[in-house]
């Protein structure tokens, strides 16, 4: 175990590195954008003198090196300072829409990682029959679509033709848990199509290529049923590439929902990023970003660390 | 037997009315064509579109342009969900009618001196904030002050540029003092940053507080998301009839219209033109088309060849088929123009200039003339100008390869367009929001020592009436500056305009409204949810 917990420590030095790296990049890259910010923000209508006033008043006249250390000071601290636009502070900003965002991850993921384990444990039990065909193209078409597409069949026949489930996710204070779940259930349902086929495929490839193995053979020559030879056998040995790719679908539905939440009008950070690069708003733009960057590494750790405690080999090397 | 087909005529027309269907102008139109005197089809209008307004409901709104960096410093407003909600929580000194009059708002009558140049303002006395304050002739004060001064971000500084001073002679009088004489002032104050604010101790103007003396309240509002208002008892004006209002920003058009079409929305702002047709056939969804003064503008700078030789400009005016733009790119929804910068929207619109068609032949003789057939010109254009900006280009290049004339298409990254191409390039693409009236549009752009001349166009004589119809009172006189003017920008400016693009939203059968709708903004000049009700 203390190995596990020094390469914790270790893995998560080395994240806190790769986000200084992160936050310079994104820095220099608000920069480069073409436009300037007060322009941006007085839109077409700004005068001159308009333009230097506000220039003043947001203090973007100090060089950029000075503005960049300026915030690093803060976001050590966890201040990431105030939106340059609305002067209310960043946290404030994306504070409540972060939380939206893992709401709607963690209810997507909830749905999906059971979904797409069992769904793969399936098929590789039923490999090659009709069901394991069908389940491939399906799942292969839904993540194939374009996500808005997705979205908008969904729109087309759960609310407008059946009127199940409203279209529009819109959230509102005072709503009761389950008011919560009947509202956001389009868009979860959206991300569970784009995100399943990934984790289902990967489970399938992971135990039939584990099937070859001789002891599988052994198993089956003593006479298990086949379901247990592959959940008693074979998925244990699965786990590490399954819960890699399963890592990788959770930071996507962290990070990659921009065009779900436009669709359902629900209240994400990607909206939030998405409008603060148009209105080059700095210290939003660099704290999503590194909320997004912690959110890959976060869970790229843990990928590792469930990869091992799965793996006895792993877990006591010698 | 003719008699009854009439009045089957005249139910439906009835009933379209009621429903809004049709405008007031179209309703008198076809009431006389089937035989109804212009008097008797007034009387109808009343009883059949006035259906009782109802008081009551919550009114859904789903607005489009909200952003998580909307704010609530009117200074800074630019989104149209900022101005939504600012004609929806806030109160202006005089507003739009409807029919496209000026009307009273916070302020119930106004006088000037002859000359223009001091303008008294009498306010309401009845209005009232949200915190139970009156409204004062001090809130005014500081709430234009704020506009104003050496150290004011405020995009509206420009506007009140003239103003000298603004000073409160008692409680609900208030007196601008300009430099010069402005006859529009009035309208001026309609602008969606010269709102009512309450006033601090210190004389300068609260605008952080979300304090207003508009119609509704603000119970919360998160920028980008969603704002819940309840009705202002205390509301000085007429209407406010919906209890509560709440706005849901939704910036995806395709979501809009799903709203409104599952029922999540009442009413939403701005219609895609390819899918309004769609729309229009549901029996449950009306869609409104107004007529708008917003315009986008094709300048040619008038001092740089070969745009300095004014046959090469008609030439180029001539060679753009504007009924086929208004088709192809506007899905029909715009209404022609005529290269004068002066909407059928806004006061004084001259509507006896003969219309500048399409002609190809005239155009080469134009450039026979000037010695430039075979003339080669390049437009300046980037989508983000306006929906379909770069196709009509692209159209508009094929038109004109009739005329002789090669136009080569140039796409502009979207970023710092205004900053990078507009008033630098000889001829680019502007899009223009509303202005209430000729004489802000033409001081703004056409004007020749306006720092956003984007034709650099000087024409003495267009100055000359420019100055003088600013200071006139009398409407008929002035009415007849404007036509001149516009004429000398239709024959001698540098500025192609091909169409006025139209406001296009939609609203469920359940609501109700005047059936006219003020063009200024989206949703009846973003006050419907002061003048529409539900019907049941």
């Amino acid at each position: 175990m203390g190995d596990i917990l020094g390469l914790v420590a270790k893995r998560l030095g080395l994240g806190l590195v790769i986000l200084l790296v992160i936050s310079v990049i994104i820095f220099f890259m608000v920069e480069l954008l073409p436009g300037d910010i007060a322009e941006a923000v007085l839109g077409q209508g700004a005068t001159e003198e308009n333009v230097r006033n506000l220039r003043e008043q947001m203090g973007l006249n100090d060089p950029a090196l000075v503005r960049y250390f300026d915030w690093l000071k803060g976001a050590v601290m966890l201040d990431f300072g105030r939106s340059i636009v609305t002067q209310e502070t960043v946290m404030s900003v994306i504070g409540e829409r972060f939380r939206n965002t893992l709401f709607l991850a963690t209810y997507a993921a909830v749905i999906a990682v059971p979904f797409a384990i069992v769904l793969g444990v399936i098929v590789a039990l039923l490999r090659n029959s009709v069901f394991d065909r069908v389940a491939n193209v399906l799942t292969l078409t839904s993540i194939s679509s374009p996500e808005f597409f997705l979205g908008y069949i969904l729109i087309l026949y759960f609310s407008v033709k059946w009127s199940m489930f409203p279209a529009i996710a819109s959230l509102s204070d005072g709503m009761s848990f389950l008011d919560l779940l009947e509202r956001t259930f389009l868009p979860a349902l959206t991300l569970v199509l784009v995100v399943t086929a990934h984790m289902m495929r990967m489970t399938r490839a992971a135990i039939i290529n584990l099937l070859a193995s001789p002891y599988i053979e052994m198993a089956k020559l003593k006479g298990t049923p086949p379901w247990k030879v592959i959940v008693r056998h074979a998925l244990p040995n699965a786990w590490a590439p399954i819960i890699n790719v399963v890592a990788l679908n959770l930071a996507y539905l962290i990070t990659g929902v921009v065009l779900v939440e436009v669709v359902f009008v629900y209240p994400g950070i990607g909206q939030a990023l998405v409008d603060a690069v148009s209105k080059r708003d700095f210290p939003v733009v660099q704290a999503c970003c590194l909320i997004f960057a912690a959110t890959f590494i976060l869970l790229n750790l843990a990928a590792d660390v469930g990869a091992i405690l799965t793996n006895p080999r792993l877990r006591h090397p010698k | 037997m003719k008699n009854s087909i009439n009045q089957m005529m005249l139910d439906r027309l009835a009933d379209a009315a009621r429903e809004g269907r049709i405008s007031r102008r179209s309703f008198m139109h076809y009431s006389m064509a089937a035989g109804v005197t212009a008097s008797a089809a007034t009387g109808l209008w009343g009883t059949a579109a006035n259906a009782e307004p109802k008081r009551g409901g919550t009114f859904r709104l789903a607005q489009h342009d909200g952003n998580s960096g909307d704010s609530h410093d009117p200074g800074l407003y630019e989104s149209n969900a900022e101005i939504n909600l600012a004609h929806t929580f806030r109160a202006f000194l005089t507003q739009i009618n409807t029919d496209q009059s000026l009307g009273a708002d916070v302020a119930t009558e106004w006088s000037a001196t002859p000359d223009a140049s001091e303008w008294t303002f009498k306010l309401n006395p009845a209005a009232t904030f949200h915190s139970g304050a009156k409204v004062t002739a001090e809130d005014v004060v500081a709430s234009m002050n704020f506009h104003r001064g050496e150290q004011s971000t405020s995009a509206a500084k420009s506007l009140l540029a003239g103003v000298t001073d603004i000073v409160a002679d008692d409680e609900h009088t208030v007196t601008f003092k300009m430099e010069s004489g402005n006859a529009d002032l009035p309208w001026l104050m309609t602008d969606y940053h010269l709102v009512i604010l309450p006033r601090n101790e210190d004389g300068t103007a609260n605008w952080k507080s979300g304090d207003g003396c508009g119609p509704y309240k603000l119970d919360s509002w998160e920028p980008g998301v969603n704002a819940s208002l309840t009705r202002h008892e205390e509301w000085h004006g007429e209407g406010a009839y919906f209890d509560a209002v709440e706005i849901t920003y939704v910036n995806d058009p395709n979501a809009r219209q799903t709203a409104l079409v599952t029922g999540d929305a009442d009413a939403t702002s701005m219609i895609e033109n390819k899918t309004m047709a769609l729309l229009e056939r549901r029996p449950d969804i009306t869609v409104i088309n107004v007529p708008s003064a917003q315009a986008v503008t094709w300048p040619m700078f008038c001092d740089t060849a070969p745009f300095d030789n004014v046959d090469v400009r008609n030439a180029i005016k001539l060679s753009v088929n504007r009924q086929e733009l208004i088709d192809k790119i506007a899905f029909g929804a715009a209404t022609m123009a005529n290269d004068f910068h002066h909407s059928p929207a806004m006061p004084y619109w001259p509507d006896d200039i003969p219309q500048r068609e399409y002609d190809p032949e005239q155009a080469r003789a134009l450039l026979k003339k000037a010695g430039m057939e075979n003339l080669s010109v390049e437009i300046s254009t980037a989508d983000s100008i306006t929906s379909g900006a770069v196709d009509s280009a692209v159209l508009y290049s094929e038109h004109a390869k009739a005329s002789g004339i090669n136009m080569t298409v140039k796409r502009e990254p979207n970023d710092g367009y205004y900053s990078d191409v507009w008033l630098k390039k000889p001829w680019c693409m502007v899009q223009w929001g509303a202005r209430p009236t000729p004489d802000v549009m033409y001081s703004l752009a056409y004007k020749d020592d306006a720092a956003w001349n984007e034709s650099h166009w000087q024409n003495e004589e267009f100055n000359k009436l420019l100055r003088q119809a600013k200071a006139e009172l009398d409407d008929t006189l002035r009415a007849e500056m404007y036509r001149d003017m516009a004429i000398l920008a239709k024959d001698d400016g540098g500025t192609v305009i091909p169409f006025f693009p139209n406001f296009v939203y939609a609203i469920s059968k359940k609501v109700g409204t005047t059936g006219e709708y003020a063009a200024s903004w989206h949703m009846d000049g973003y006050r419907a949810a002061s003048r529409w009700w539900f019907n049941s």
